[in-house]
């Protein structure tokens, strides 16, 4: 058995309980929430040992580090946050039709990994750092949180296109089984909150990282930039809330667009610009 | 006149205001990542044409984060801050220190949560008695018209977060200027043997600024991973002040050195062209000395008794490694020459003792050096924003009331509370107080 393999079982077992999850989404087979909940919790244990594992044997070929130095390693902890974070919000708000809106990005997450190289390589000597870690956790905290809050404007859309007038076009329908309108904004609005503390650790964290690194604790790299520009607009998302009251259509498109700006720092800038980040690539 | 101030007052202290810098800031910054920063005029007059060329230089596009428009948004950000700052603040103020046994009766009662129960005791006795329990609130009292009022909170404190967030970002704000203005960044090479007097700034004339100290490199080592990619630099320093060593490190990417406020960064390498750096022990007396010198040149360990020198070389092999042939004399004997690669260990054998040799090529260190004296008032604010942040998210200023109004046989209790935010939690604090009350046999309350 090795990391590979055991990451392999979980991106199927968290493709088993996307498909699970919409489903009891589509056909309203809430018989199989228990099921979707299982795979997705044996999903989320295959990817927790596979991450595990891959540690271990960084240590037996020498080169020992946690798994969090490159693209790879970073998609698999991006969905192991993703999946934990829906687990926690499943319990805590008893539903599993956002599973639906929310599992997928877990399984895609994966998917992307498995187009990586998979090789365990050693760290070059500006990512020796305990910073590491600390910017690694925080941001992906903050990145599964976004993930979800997104999947919960989808579902807002979704949700306020089966109303007409505050009344449900059509109380057999598919989208009338969905929460109402009032909780899933709720569930955008926390998740956009907790997401906003983690993003602002894990900018405050890459910024100290850089500073015991270069002597620079911001440089205007386009990652930094671009993690900035996601930070005001969810900053500009807050606001909008507190002050002026902005709720529904609104913010569930502003979780969506602030999710293509997460989406962004993440991934387009290492294909699209270049930057002291680069490691990220490949 | 009065009029007009309070106008423009009201624009900077406007949230639309701060959704539109915001806006305009993700805007604007995202410009900077598309178009290369810091690059020479020719390069964009190439990649963008000579007309576009010139309009960046205009609006001073090739350092569009230091432009005076951008700095200039910067600067509306913060008076934004500052002015909502203190135009909220007296209302945050008035909520925090406010008199709960003060509040107008009628809006105690019809709080979001309340409860109305009974009890056989009268009101005085009542009041007593909750005084008396222990539980998380600690209760206040006040006679209001002729009935009690009894009123306990839980983090008035809490208000102040949001403060402290955007207090926080004028703090980072401050430290970024005092950085720019009385801090510097340069770095320096220094020779492996070396040391250096004065560092060289990251300008345009890569201006000199003389240091008073001097920083020696002992050595520099650039160990490799088996796959050849390099695993870590590292150089040993000495700072050398008023002719004293004063301290010595080792530094490698990511553990600096720092001295009288500067700070020392291993950054980068450069080989020497042909020069060596020779360890050579006598295995009997333990004695050691290292040289450095170059191919040719002969070098001499007087108290040894020993000459030697490099007189050819061979490579490279394998990662960049070369051999080096070396013409090795002492006094009483003919000289011995050999094929020595370099970074290994050899044992030369000679009649008055064993010595272990070794070489290898020098390097210059390369040192990122920087000041910044405004670094910690970054680090704070970075620590009160993430502080504030918890405490304006998660925290909450919760109150509870409790209102005792004589009736015939006994009293009526009042319990009414509110909280800010997290309805929630709030609920379940209020249902366990709620409960406390009830199950508290000596108050014989009956609910409503
Ligand atoms: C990017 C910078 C900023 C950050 C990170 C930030 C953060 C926050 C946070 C965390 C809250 C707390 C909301 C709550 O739970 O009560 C808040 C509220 C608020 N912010 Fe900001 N803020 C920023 C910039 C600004 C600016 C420039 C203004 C200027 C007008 C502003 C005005 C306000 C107001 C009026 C509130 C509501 C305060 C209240 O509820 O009493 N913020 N902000």
């Amino acid at each position: 058995m090795n990391s590979s393999q055991l990451l392999g079982f979980a991106t199927f077992a968290y493709l088993a309980a996307s498909i699970l999850y919409i489903g009891i989404f589509v056909f309203r087979a809430k018989k199989l929430g228990v099921a979707a909940a299982l795979l997705l919790t044996l999903g989320f244990l295959f990817n927790t040992g596979g991450i595990i594992l891959r540690w271990v044997e960084s240590y037996q070929q020498g080169i020992g580090h946690a798994p969090m130095s490159n693209m790879y390693e970073s998609l698999i902890f991006f969905a192991w946050c993703i999946a934990i974070f829906y687990l926690f919000l499943e319990f805590k708000f008893k539903n599993r039709l956002i599973g639906a809106f929310a599992v997928p990005f877990a399984f895609l997450s994966m998917a992307l990994a498995s187009l990586k190289d998979p090789d365990i390589t050693p760290l070059v000597p500006a990512l020796q750092s305990n910073w590491l870690i600390a910017h690694v956790v925080t941001c992906f905290v903050g990145y599964a949180a976004f993930a979800v809050a997104a999947g919960m404007g989808i579902m807002y859309l979704v949700r306020s296109a089966s109303l007409e007038g505050g009344k449900e076009k059509n109380p057999a329908g598919l989208l009338a089984t969905l929460p109402g309108l009032k909780m899933i904004d709720d569930i955008t609005h926390k998740t956009i909150v907790f997401g906003f503390l983690w993003l602002s650790g894990g900018i405050i964290t890459g910024a100290i990282w850089a500073n015991s690194a270069w002597g620079t604790y911001w440089s205007w790299d386009p990652k930094e930039t671009w993690s900035l520009i996601t930070w005001f607009v969810y900053a500009g998302a807050l606001h909008a809330r507190f002050t002026k009251g902005w709720g529904g259509k609104r913010i569930a498109w502003l979780a969506i667009i602030g999710f293509v700006a997460v989406m962004f720092t993440y991934y387009g800038v290492n294909y699209l610009l270049s930057g002291l980040h680069s490691y990220g690539g490949g | 006149m009065q009029k007009n101030k309070n106008e423009v007052w009201a624009f900077f202290a406007s949230v639309k205001l701060a959704l539109f810098t915001f806006f305009i800031l993700a805007a604007a910054s995202v410009i900077g990542t598309v178009i290369p920063q810091g690059k020479e005029m020719q390069f964009y007059i190439e990649v963008f044409g000579p007309g576009t060329a010139k309009l960046f230089q205009l609006l001073n596009v090739p350092d569009m984060y230091n432009s005076w428009w951008f700095v200039s948004l910067l600067v509306l950000f913060s008076i934004n801050l500052i002015v909502c700052t203190i135009d909220r603040f007296p209302n945050i103020w008035r909520l925090v220190t406010m008199d709960n046994l003060a509040l107008d009766i009628g809006r105690i009662l019809k709080m979001p949560r309340h409860q109305t129960f009974h009890s056989d005791l009268p009101a005085a006795e009542v009041a007593l008695a909750v005084e008396g329990m222990s539980t998380a609130w600690k209760f206040d009292k006040a006679d209001r018209d002729g009935a009690i009022l009894l009123a306990a909170q839980k983090g008035p404190w809490t208000r102040l977060g949001v403060i402290a967030v955007h207090l926080s970002i004028l703090v980072i704000f401050i430290g970024a200027i005092i950085g720019s203005l009385l801090g510097f960044k340069g770095s320096v090479m220094i020779r492996e043997g070396g040391s250096a007097k004065q560092i060289y700034l990251y300008d345009a004339g890569n201006t000199p600024v003389p240091l008073d100290f001097e920083v020696r490199c002992d050595r520099f080592e650039l160990q490799r991973y088996d796959t050849g990619t390099p695993k870590a630099y590292i150089s040993d320093l000495v700072v050398i002040d008023g002719g004293q060593e004063i301290l010595k490190k080792t530094i490698t990417v990511n553990d600096p050195l720092k001295y009288k406020g500067l700070t020392f960064y291993q950054s980068s390498y450069q080989p020497l062209d042909d020069a060596y750096a020779i360890e050579i022990e006598n295995q009997t007396t333990a004695a050691s000395k290292k040289f450095y010198m170059g191919r040719g040149s002969a070098v001499e360990w007087k108290e040894e008794g020993l000459k030697f020198r490099i007189t050819d070389r061979m490579g490279p092999y394998g990662m960049g490694v070369y051999r080096h042939k070396l013409l090795f004399n002492d006094n009483s004997q003919k000289p011995v020459e050999f094929w020595a690669e370099e970074g290994k260990m050899y044992i030369v054998e000679r009649p008055e003792a064993d010595y272990i040799f070794s070489l290898r090529p020098l390097f210059f260190t390369g040192l990122q050096v920087a000041k910044d004296p405004g670094v910690w008032w970054v680090y704070i604010g970075c620590g009160m924003m993430l502080l504030g942040l918890y405490v304006a998210f998660f925290l909450s200023h919760r109150k509870v009331w409790i209102y005792l109004a004589e009736e015939e046989s006994g009293s009526r209790l009042h319990l009414s509370g509110t909280s800010n935010k997290n309805k929630i939690g709030f609920d379940n604090d209020f249902s366990a107080l709620m409960e406390l009350l009830e199950r508290n046999d000596s108050l014989k309350l009956k609910r409503e």
